[in-house]
């Protein structure tokens, strides 16, 4: 069986200066899957993934995204990918309705297809009747919601999720997942990193970076046989404490 | 361009969902401008005055008792030593020093022509043009007056000399100093911050993920206060004309011009500080210290540049607004043609050009 991978990555590699903060790191993300990105504070995550989504360029080695290549087809590669941050990062000063439109926008789509999906995502989500609402009325765990939705407004082949889950409680963070569900059901491909041990067990596969190198790679279950550990949080024990950088 | 216009959009819901910003973009220029054109005009009373009179004669003495009976004017002091001029204006609170000429009166009587100096300061060209305004009238009534009862006709000229400020600039100074201010702070401050507030909440973060190239997202920051900023070009001159009655006496179109160059300087200016710092506070820190001190202090604004010491002109040499202000003065009150400012176009664009590829190369480099 050929499977599709639609993150490739091969020695990547990013140095500021004499710091390598990621060092060649390979792995390969398949179609619709769940990638948990895992790693302590300073492991490298985040740099690794902002050079997977075009924000920043690659010391040496090569990545694939949407069939793409990183370096070179960047544009491509952004057209394809949808991006939520830790901060949420929507307009506080815009409406609901206002937000999606103009992220809408911004990917190029065309103002009927924008108020079609619009009515479809904000059902989807519950959120119809605030569609006047402004952003910074709404509760962090809505914003969220409506981040998330943001994100993948434009039907894009992978999303990107750094830390989406920071600062919620716990049932939100349950029904967050249950959307990262229902996107990656649809067939896109969800690529998260965090720091909640209990949602790594969520993910298809996860993959550990210590240090700025990937030191596990697999799913769940067999992590934690691997490693014989109950959870994964045992496992991210074990692997941390050969950790030698200090997390920031 | 769809994205473009979007985005554009989208900048203007930010600044008018903000009322306090809006209030501060437009109602500002008219505060200054009535302010300044108002306000700080001060009425003329009992300026003292010093006298260097080496003639000592009847004539000189009735004009002095005149300017001692007017209700602008009491005489001070009498000063032998024509030296001492200078330090009656540094340490004194004198505000008009009279010089008669050596032979006043025989001047007066049988030349027929007699020569008075009113020196004033400087430095504040619109109380200094109101004293000399009064000194000459008590000046020709007396002259009318004495030629009556005598018969003779003789002239007593008034000789106006402003102390550092010899161009003796006038009192309409302030209107292209505050549209030099006014155009300053709202290009670089509003741009800077409203574009490290996007770094601040994230949302630049996400930006930069989307297919939208970075060279757009800073031109559709730029937009709206471009717009704003012409507005409010507009209406500084249209209260300079009609409600503070400063005409703009040369060209309209080269006085926009140079506006013109002067608002994509200062928005370049704007891109480069918020390349700069993180946070909006840092940005409103950073361009109203690092921008507004200059332009208010060494920009000829409130202070004439050639009164200046030597080493406070070579540095308002780098304060664009200098140059600005210059060019709008000599433009709107001299009314110059265009080659007569071609000097500081010049120096405006150049410095434009700079801003502008350090500005771009630096939001590259952050990039990668």
């Amino acid at each position: 069986m050929t499977e599709e991978y639609v993150i490739i990555a091969e020695n990547l590699t990013k140095k500021f200066g004499n710091f390598t903060a990621v060092d060649h790191i390979t792995f390969s993300v398949r179609k619709g899957e769940i990638f948990g990105f895992l790693g302590a504070n300073g492991a490298g995550k985040t740099t690794a993934m902002r050079m997977l989504c075009g924000l920043s360029h690659p010391s040496d080695g090569k990545g694939i995204v949407a069939g793409y290549d990183i370096l070179h087809e960047s544009e491509k590669v952004k057209q394809n990918i949808g991006y939520m941050s830790q901060k949420f990062s929507l307009y506080e000063d815009l409406k609901v309705w206002e937000n999606l439109r103009l992220y809408g926008g911004i990917y190029g789509m065309k103002d009927k297809e924008i108020s079609i999906k619009m009515d479809a995502v904000l059902r989807s989500i519950d959120m119809q009747s605030e569609k006047n609402t402004m952003v910074r009325d709404l509760p962090l765990g809505w914003k969220q919601k409506l981040a998330f939705t943001v994100s993948i407004f434009h039907n894009p082949k992978i999303v990107f999720l750094d830390e989406p889950t920071g600062g919620v409680d716990p049932i939100t963070r349950r029904r967050f997942w249950e959307q990262i569900y229902s996107a990656a059901a649809s067939g896109i491909t969800v690529f998260v990193t965090t720091h909640y041990m209990d949602e790594a067990e969520y993910c298809d596969r996860v993959s550990i970076m210590v240090d700025g190198k990937i030191k596990a790679l697999d799913s769940p279950q067999e992590l934690r046989k691997k490693y014989s550990a109950s959870g994964m949080d045992e496992v991210f024990q074990k692997l941390a404490r050969e950790a030698t950088r200090k997390g920031d | 361009m769809r994205q473009f216009i979007i985005f554009v959009r989208k900048e203007f819901f930010h600044i008018f969902r903000d009322v306090r910003t809006m209030l501060i973009l437009l109602g500002m220029p008219v505060a200054q401008m009535l302010l300044f054109g108002f306000a700080i005009t001060t009425e003329v009373r009992n300026t003292k005055v010093a006298v260097f009179d080496p003639s000592q004669s009847m004539e000189t003495r009735e004009i002095k008792e005149r300017f001692q009976a007017s209700e602008y004017f009491s005489i001070n002091e009498e000063i032998h030593d024509i030296s001492r001029i200078n330090d009656v204006f540094k340490y004194g609170d004198i505000g008009l020093v009279l010089v008669f000429s050596d032979n006043f009166e025989s001047d007066m009587l049988h030349g027929g022509e007699a020569s008075v100096q009113l020196i004033t300061d400087g430095t504040e060209p619109n109380q200094a043009s109101m004293i000399t305004g009064y000194a000459t009238n008590i000046l020709s009534q007396y002259q009318r007056e004495v030629s009556g009862i005598d018969g003779i006709p003789f002239s007593i000229i008034p000789e106006i000399k402003m102390l550092y400020n010899p161009q003796a600039e006038s009192a309409y100074n302030f209107v292209p100093g505050v549209m030099g201010m006014i155009l300053m702070l709202i290009c670089a401050m509003m741009t800077s911050i409203a574009i490290v507030r996007e770094k601040e909440n994230g949302t630049m973060e996400i930006l930069l993920v989307s297919p939208m190239k970075p060279i757009y997202i800073i031109l559709a920051k730029v937009t709206p206060y471009f717009a704003l900023s012409v507005v409010n070009l507009i209406t500084i001159l249209l209260l300079s004309v009609f409600v503070l009655g400063v005409p703009v006496s040369g060209s309209l179109t080269l006085l926009f011009g140079v506006s013109l160059i002067f608002i994509f300087l200062a928005l370049s200016l704007g891109i480069l500080i918020s390349n700069l710092v993180s946070t909006q506070v840092a940005a409103m820190l950073a361009s109203g210290m690092g921008l507004m001190m200059p332009v208010m202090l060494l920009s000829g604004l409130m202070f004439p540049i050639e009164s200046m010491p030597q080493i406070l002109q070579w540095i308002s040499a780098i304060v664009p607004a200098r140059w600005y202000i210059e060019a709008v003065r000599k433009i709107m009150i001299q009314g110059v043609e265009a080659q007569y400012v071609m000097r500081e176009i010049f120096i405006l664009l150049f410095m434009a050009l700079l801003l502008i590829t350090l500005s771009l190369k630096k939001f590259k480099t952050r990039l990668s």
